[in-house]
C-alpha cells in the first residue's frame, strides 16, 4: 500500500500544543523544578534531589491529612451515590414538577464554595447559628469548634448538601433517557420493582454514575474551601486535608520544596484512584467485544 | 389461548372526549380468532399502537371492554393478561445472560428451576440461539436482541397473544426476510395468536391471513390481503395497499354513468342516490389500461419498473396511474379504459354497493 506521508499535518494540533503548554505543562513543570529543590528566598536554589519526597513520605503528618481525605470521601461517596440515586429515582419524569425539582437540585450547585462555607460556618455556631443554637437549646451538646466528630459531622452534612443534587442530576438524565419500551417489557415479563431497578435502570444509569463518582471523588479528595472556612482544619488538625496542609505548608510557612513534592505525590495519588475507578467500573463492558449500545 | 374480543372500545387522552376528534382510537368491535395471524396497517400516529397497548393492558381504554375468550379482562394488569409483546427496538437485559434473558419472566412467576431450564432450553432451539446461550446480551446485533425479546414471549407457555409493535424496524433489511419467514414458522407450528403493528403493506400482507387496516383512529378495514386490494371499504385502503394507490377520481353519478368532467365512464351497477355526498370513483392502476379507444388522457410520465411500466397521465385534469406491459408501445392517441372488474364508487370516501 501506498500511503502519502504528509508531516504538514502537525502544524494543525500546533496551537492545541501551545495552549497545554501553557495551561498544564510549564506551570507543572515548575512545580516540578520547585520539589527537587530548596530555596531561601533571593531566587537562590540549591539542588535537593529526591530529599522532599523522602522526608513527605516518612512524615506521620502527611499519612494523616491523606488518610483523614480518604475517610472523607469514602463517607461522602458512600452516602452521596445511593441517596442521589434514591432521590433521581423519585423525582417526576413529566408534567410541573420537573422545572422545579431540576432548579431545586441545581441550587447549591450555584452557591460560591466559600459561601457555602460561610453559610455552614455561621449555621453551626452555637450561639447564633440556626442549626447550632436550636441543638444546644435542645440540650444537645454540639460545637464543631471543639469536639472533632462534631466537626466532622458538619463537614460531611455541608458536603452532602452540596454536593448530592450532582449525583441526583446525573443519574436523572441517565434514567430519563431509558426509552419507556423497558418499563413496558418489563411488566409484561412481570419484573418487580426491585429488578427493574436492578436489571434496567441501574445497568442504564452506569455511565453517568461512573461520572458522577469520579467526580465526587476527584472534588472530595481536593476539598479545600469550604472545610477551611468551617473548621480551618481544626480542632487541632482533626480536619486538616492534604489540600489544607498543602496551602499551610506552601504559603503559611513557605517551604516551598516540600509543598512541591506534596502537590505532585497529591496529584498522582487523584490519578491512580480515578484510574483504579475507571478501570473497576468499566471492566465488564469489554467481554463480548464491541459495545452494544444502540 | 384465546380469543380476542373488543367491545365497544374507544380511547381518549383527553379526560373529557366529546367530538370523535378527541378519541386516539374511535370505537372497535371486533373479535381476533384464537389462533389468527393478524396485521395492523396504517400510518404512523392511526392509532396502532394505541390499540396494540390496549391488548396488552399497558393502556387502560377510556370506553367499552376488552374480553379474553369469555373472561373481561378490562381492569386486569399486564401481567395477569399473560401477553407477550415485542417492541420497535429490541428490548434487552444488558447485563444478563441470552439465557438469563429468557429465563427472567419464568423466575419471577416462582417457576421451579428444573421447569426454567427446560422450557429455556426448549425456546433457544425455537428461535434459533441455543449456541452462545450463555453470552451476555449486551454485545449481540440488532436481530438477536429482538429475537431474545420475541424470546422472553414464548417462553411462558400460557400466552394469550403475541403482540408485536413494529419490530423490524431496526433490523438489516437481509434479516428482515429471515426473521419474519421465522415468525410464520413459528405461527404454523405452534399456532400462537399474533398482531403485528406496522406501516409497511409488505410486512403486513405478507405475514398475516387477516388486515386490520386504521386509519385515523378508526378501523376501516379487515379482510384478507386479496379482499383489501380488490374491495377497497374506504378510499385510505385503496390509497395505502397497492403501489401506485388506487386512482381516485370526483364524479357525479347518474344511475350507471359517472361523469368525470365532461366524459362519462359506464359503472357495472347503478348507484344509488347520493345526494349530498362527495363521490370519488376509484380503480386501482392494474384495472386502468392504455389503449387507443375509451376516454382521451395526456401521458405525462412513463415510469419503467421492470416488469411493467407505469404509466402517469392526466384525465381532465385529475392525475391517474395505469400499468402497462414491459413491452407494450403506447398509443400517439392514448385513451384510458377502465376494467369493469376493477371499478370502485366512494361515497364520503366509505365504498358504495353499486346495484344492478
Amino acid at each position: 500500500m501506498n500511503k502519502t506521508w504528509n508531516n504538514k499535518a502537525w502544524f494543525m494540533v500546533l496551537p492545541v500544543l501551545v495552549l497545554v503548554a501553557f495551561s498544564a505543562v510549564i506551570p507543572l513543570m515548575t512545580v516540578v523544578n520547585y520539589s527537587v529543590q530548596d530555596t531561601f528566598g533571593n531566587n537562590q536554589f540549591f539542588w535537593a534531589g529526591t530529599d522532599w519526597f523522602i522526608e513527605l513520605l516518612e512524615s506521620d503528618r502527611f499519612w494523616e491529612a491523606l488518610g483523614r481525605n480518604l475517610i472523607f470521601s469514602v463517607i461522602i461517596l458512600l452516602i452521596e451515590v445511593p441517596l442521589g440515586i434514591f432521590i433521581a429515582l423519585n423525582m417526576p419524569k413529566k408534567g410541573l414538577g420537573v422545572p422545579f425539582c431540576l432548579v431545586f437540585m441545581s441550587l447549591p450547585l450555584l452557591i460560591p464554595w466559600n459561601v457555602v462555607g460561610t453559610i455552614w460556618q455561621v449555621f453551626g455556631r452555637v450561639d447564633i447559628g440556626l442549626l447550632g443554637y436550636t441543638l444546644f437549646s435542645m440540650g444537645v451538646d454540639y460545637n464543631y469548634v471543639s469536639n472533632v466528630s462534631d466537626a466532622w459531622i458538619t463537614l460531611i452534612v455541608m458536603d452532602i448538601w452540596h454536593w448530592t443534587s450532582l449525583v441526583v442530576l446525573l443519574c436523572y438524565a441517565g434514567l430519563v433517557s431509558i426509552p419507556d419500551a423497558y418499563f413496558q417489557a418489563a411488566k409484561i415479563d412481570g419484573a418487580s420493582r426491585w429488578s427493574v431497578f436492578r436489571y434496567i435502570q441501574l445497568p442504564k444509569m452506569k455511565r453517568v454514575l461512573l461520572i458522577a463518582v469520579l467526580l465526587r471523588f476527584m472534588d472530595s479528595f481536593m476539598i479545600y474551601t469550604e472545610p477551611f472556612v468551617v473548621t480551618g482544619g481544626g480542632p487541632g488538625n482533626s480536619t486538616t486535608f492534604l489540600s489544607i496542609d498543602l496551602v499551610k505548608m506552601a504559603i503559611g510557612q513557605f517551604d516551598l520544596g516540600p509543598a512541591a513534592a506534596m502537590s505532585l505525590v497529591y496529584f498522582l495519588i487523584i490519578l491512580l484512584f480515578s484510574w483504579v475507578f475507571y478501570t473497576v467500573m468499566t471492566s465488564h463492558d469489554g467481554e463480548t467485544g464491541k459495545g452494544g449500545e444502540q | 389461548m384465546a380469543e380476542i374480543t373488543f367491545d365497544g372500545i374507544r380511547h381518549s387522552y383527553y379526560p373529557d372526549p366529546q367530538k370523535p376528534e378527541d378519541f386516539a382510537l374511535r370505537e372497535i368491535n371486533h373479535t381476533f380468532e384464537d389462533g389468527g395471524a393478524y396485521a395492523l396497517l396504517g400510518p404512523s400516529g392511526c392509532g396502532k399502537t394505541t390499540l396494540l397497548n390496549i391488548i396488552s393492558g399497558l393502556l387502560h381504554p377510556s370506553h367499552g371492554r376488552l374480553l379474553f375468550g369469555s373472561t373481561d379482562v378490562t381492569d386486569l394488569s399486564t401481567q395477569e393478561r399473560n401477553i407477550a409483546q415485542v417492541f420497535q427496538f429490541p428490548v434487552v437485559y444488558d447485563t444478563m445472560s441470552v439465557y438469563d434473558n429468557l429465563a427472567f419472566p419464568l423466575r419471577n412467576r416462582n417457576v421451579p428451576k428444573d421447569a426454567v431450564d427446560a422450557k429455556v432450553k426448549e425456546t433457544l432451539e425455537m428461535i434459533g440461539l441455543s449456541e452462545g446461550a450463555h453470552r451476555k446480551a449486551q454485545g449481540l446485533t440488532a436481530d438477536q436482541k429482538q429475537k431474545i425479546s420475541l424470546g422472553r414471549g414464548l417462553v411462558r407457555s400460557d400466552v394469550n397473544a403475541i403482540l408485536f409493535d413494529e419490530p423490524l424496524t431496526v433490523i438489516d433489511p437481509h434479516m428482515k426476510w429471515e426473521l419474519r419467514s421465522q415468525l410464520k414458522k413459528l405461527h404454523r407450528r405452534f399456532g400462537y395468536t399474533m398482531i403485528y403493528v406496522t406501516h409497511d403493506q409488505t410486512e403486513a400482507l405478507t405475514f398475516a391471513d387477516q388486515v386490520v387496516v386504521m386509519y385515523e383512529g378508526q378501523v376501516v378495514q379487515i379482510g384478507t390481503p386479496a379482499e383489501l386490494f380488490e374491495r377497497p371499504m374506504h378510499t385510505f385502503v385503496g390509497y395505502f395497499i397497492g403501489s401506485p394507490g388506487m386512482n381516485l377520481l370526483p364524479v357525479r353519478t347518474e344511475g350507471r354513468t359517472a361523469r368525470i368532467g365532461d366524459q362519462s365512464v359506464e359503472l357495472p351497477g347503478a348507484a344509488p342516490d347520493l345526494q349530498g355526498c362527495r363521490i370519488d370513483l376509484g380503480v386501482r392502476p392494474e384495472f386502468t389500461r392504455i389503449s387507443t379507444t375509451g376516454l382521451p388522457v395526456q401521458i405525462r410520465k412513463v415510469e419503467d419498473v421492470g416488469r411493467y411500466k407505469i404509466v402517469r397521465a392526466v384525465l381532465e385534469g385529475q392525475e391517474i396511474a395505469a400499468l402497462a406491459g414491459e413491452d407494450e408501445a403506447l398509443p400517439a392517441d392514448p385513451h384510458v379504459q377502465f376494467d369493469p372488474a376493477g371499478i370502485n364508487l366512494y361515497a364520503d370516501s366509505w365504498r358504495v354497493d353499486l346495484g344492478a
